[in-house]
């Protein structure tokens, strides 16, 4: 039974308080008019201007959100593939390597893998841009995408896709009408992480970019190590928005399926 | 011809993006180890004189030979690298294991919401996340201000560009690593073993020594491993909090390769960074493979 105790209220209000006032201390001096931004000067909406007229802010933006749905679009349809090489695919000659290739870029630093496809992109004399970044991030999030569904893929009944051959389905159709749908939620989360972690990305980033392609957090990277700015502070906000609507709405709309499915489980399993 | 398909489009990608570049970093390295060998053995023979010569000779295993083809600040990186990230692994699962413990104890119809404000700022940018703190640590900055405003101190402390400030980054960016494994093992804990120990006579806290923490061993264990693992590489948090007393490798690395522009000494940094984790990477996945088959 659980019991309310001091302790634990105590851990969970320090703990909670240490995770969110420094992004809450960040997003009220966003709204700081005063240029110095550690001392509050009253409320301004200033800054959200200065942002969305700095043009180099907003290319990079662009730049970045471009990068991150073409790359995470690749990596999910490629860590699915993956996934389900790894789960139903049996045994086939390299599969230790295979699953050492999906399981290493997650605990690789990133220096290392930013440093090593860089010297891989100069080998084979390819320019640095917008395409580099994209081979980059594609690599290392189809990774986090295929641990994400081969998860799903492990739990769920296989007898279904079997079911689906045998009434005449091609793979492919099965694969399509039967796996894909009930692993949905699971490659829709994997499409998530691998689209946050390229947005994120800086390391790799920088090493793969040429001076065609500024990432936005190249830009804040560059724009910080000179110190703390007003303007930094009200893009950081304007992000930390847009992340938290969506990981809040994308968690609802997955429950929900979740739930839905779970129903439908059910009533599939009763006898008629 | 689907399955062959079906496999070798993934496998290609990793094994052109992941391997080859991999081959070319080594490859990279060793052809400067090569080359860069005779310069530096009249260096050791004027500082160590003979003495250092012969344990050149005499112990020609790996560590020897990195330190002779590197400067000292690289060892000197790799070692504050490792004692910063063991000393914030500590510290994290000091920080964490409470709030997980917390998080594990509370009302069921609580624990879904709880776990999704532990996982969101891991959505949120890591830029940002350590950003935020450069406004808080700063001299000027708030905490200084509060201290200063509750009489605590009398002049503000300098925190930023200190390891102090690269721990603080470490601990609040990489918290949530820790939480959630040690949380996922103590929420399956049964609650009866617990009452058990307490009715067999244990106190509150031996039963908490002797039951609880060895039932969350392995989420501690992976929960260490997920902090200390990418801690050593890391880049942002000792370049944006640390100062230019905080050594750690991954800015070494950046440094060696965007300032000084030698790619071969970075490659070597790279392969012997790797080939300090290749042991707690090892060690992880087979604490992992432990935990999945203990799962069933």
């Amino acid at each position: 039974m659980t019991r309310f105790s001091w302790f634990n209220a105590t851990a969970l209000t320090l703990g909670f308080a240490f995770l969110y006032l420094p992004m809450i201390i960040l997003v009220v001096y966003s709204f700081n008019a005063s240029q110095l931004v550690t001392v509050w000067a009253g409320f301004s909406t200033r800054w959200y201007g200065e942002v969305l007229r700095n043009e180099e802010f907003l290319n990079a933006a662009w730049v970045t959100l471009k990068v991150a749905v073409i790359s995470s679009s690749i990596a999910t349809v490629l860590g699915t593939m993956a996934a389900y090489v790894l789960v139903r695919a049996g045994r086939f000659s390299g599969r230790t390597l295979f699953s050492g290739m999906i399981y290493a870029p997650l605990v690789m630093p990133e220096v290392i893998t930013g440093l090593s496809l860089l010297l891989l992109f100069i080998g084979i004399g390819l320019d640095r841009g917008v395409l580099t970044i994209v081979l980059a991030h594609t690599t290392f999030s189809m990774c986090y995408v295929s641990v994400v569904v081969s998860s799903r893929l492990i739990s769920f009944d296989q007898s279904l896709e079997e079911a689906a051959l045998d009434l005449g389905c091609s793979p492919f159709e099965a694969f399509r009408l039967v796996t894909l749908p009930i692993i949905a939620p699971a490659v829709i989360s994997g499409w998530l992480l691998a689209f946050t972690l390229s947005l994120d990305d800086l390391v790799i980033a920088s090493f793969t970019t040429g001076p065609s392609a500024t990432t936005l957090p190249i830009k804040i990277f560059s724009a910080v190590r000179l110190g703390v700015s007003p303007e930094i502070n009200a893009l950081s906000t304007i992000m930390i928005a847009i992340v938290t609507v969506g990981v809040i709405t994308a968690s609802l709309v997955t429950k929900q399926a979740a739930v839905r499915q779970a129903r439908d489980e059910q009533l599939a399993e009763r006898p008629l | 011809m689907r399955r062959f398909l079906l496999i070798a489009v993934p496998y290609l990608w990793l094994v052109a993006l992941f391997l080859i570049p991999f081959v070319i970093v080594l490859k990279i390295s060793l052809s400067d180890i090569a080359l860069a060998r005779p310069p530096y053995m009249p260096q050791l023979d004027l500082s160590a004189g003979w003495e250092g010569l012969k344990s050149f000779f005499a112990a020609l295993d790996f560590e020897n030979f990195v330190f002779l083809t590197t400067d000292d600040l690289y060892w000197k990186a790799y070692l504050s690298s490792l004692r910063i990230a063991l000393f914030s692994t500590v510290i994290t699962l000091l920080v964490g294991y409470p709030i997980a413990y917390a998080m594990a104890r509370a009302a069921p119809e609580w624990r879904p919401t709880l776990l999704m404000l532990v996982i969101l700022p891991f959505w949120t940018s890591f830029l940002i996340r350590v950003y935020a703190w450069m406004g808080i640590l700063s001299n000027e900055g708030l905490l200084n201000q509060f201290l200063l405003w509750t009489g605590i101190i009398s002049s503000p402390l300098t925190i930023l560009n200190t390891n102090t400030a690269v721990y603080i980054g470490i601990v609040y960016t990489y918290l949530p690593f820790m939480i959630l494994p040690i949380y996922s093992a103590l929420e399956r804990m049964d609650d009866s073993l617990l009452e058990a120990a307490e009715d067999l006579g244990c106190s509150r806290l031996s039963a908490f020594w002797l039951v609880t923490v060895p039932l969350s061993k392995n989420g501690i264990i992976a929960g260490c491993f997920l902090v200390f693992i990418p801690v050593i590489g890391e880049f942002v948090i000792p370049s944006l909090l640390g100062g230019s007393g905080t050594l750690m490798i991954g800015k070494v690395l950046w440094e060696e390769f965007f300032s000084n522009r030698d790619w071969p000494v970075a490659s070597a940094v790279a392969v012997i960074l790797l080939l300090i984790l290749v042991i707690p990477i090892i060690l992880f996945q087979r604490n992992e493979q432990k935990q999945r088959e203990a799962n069933g």
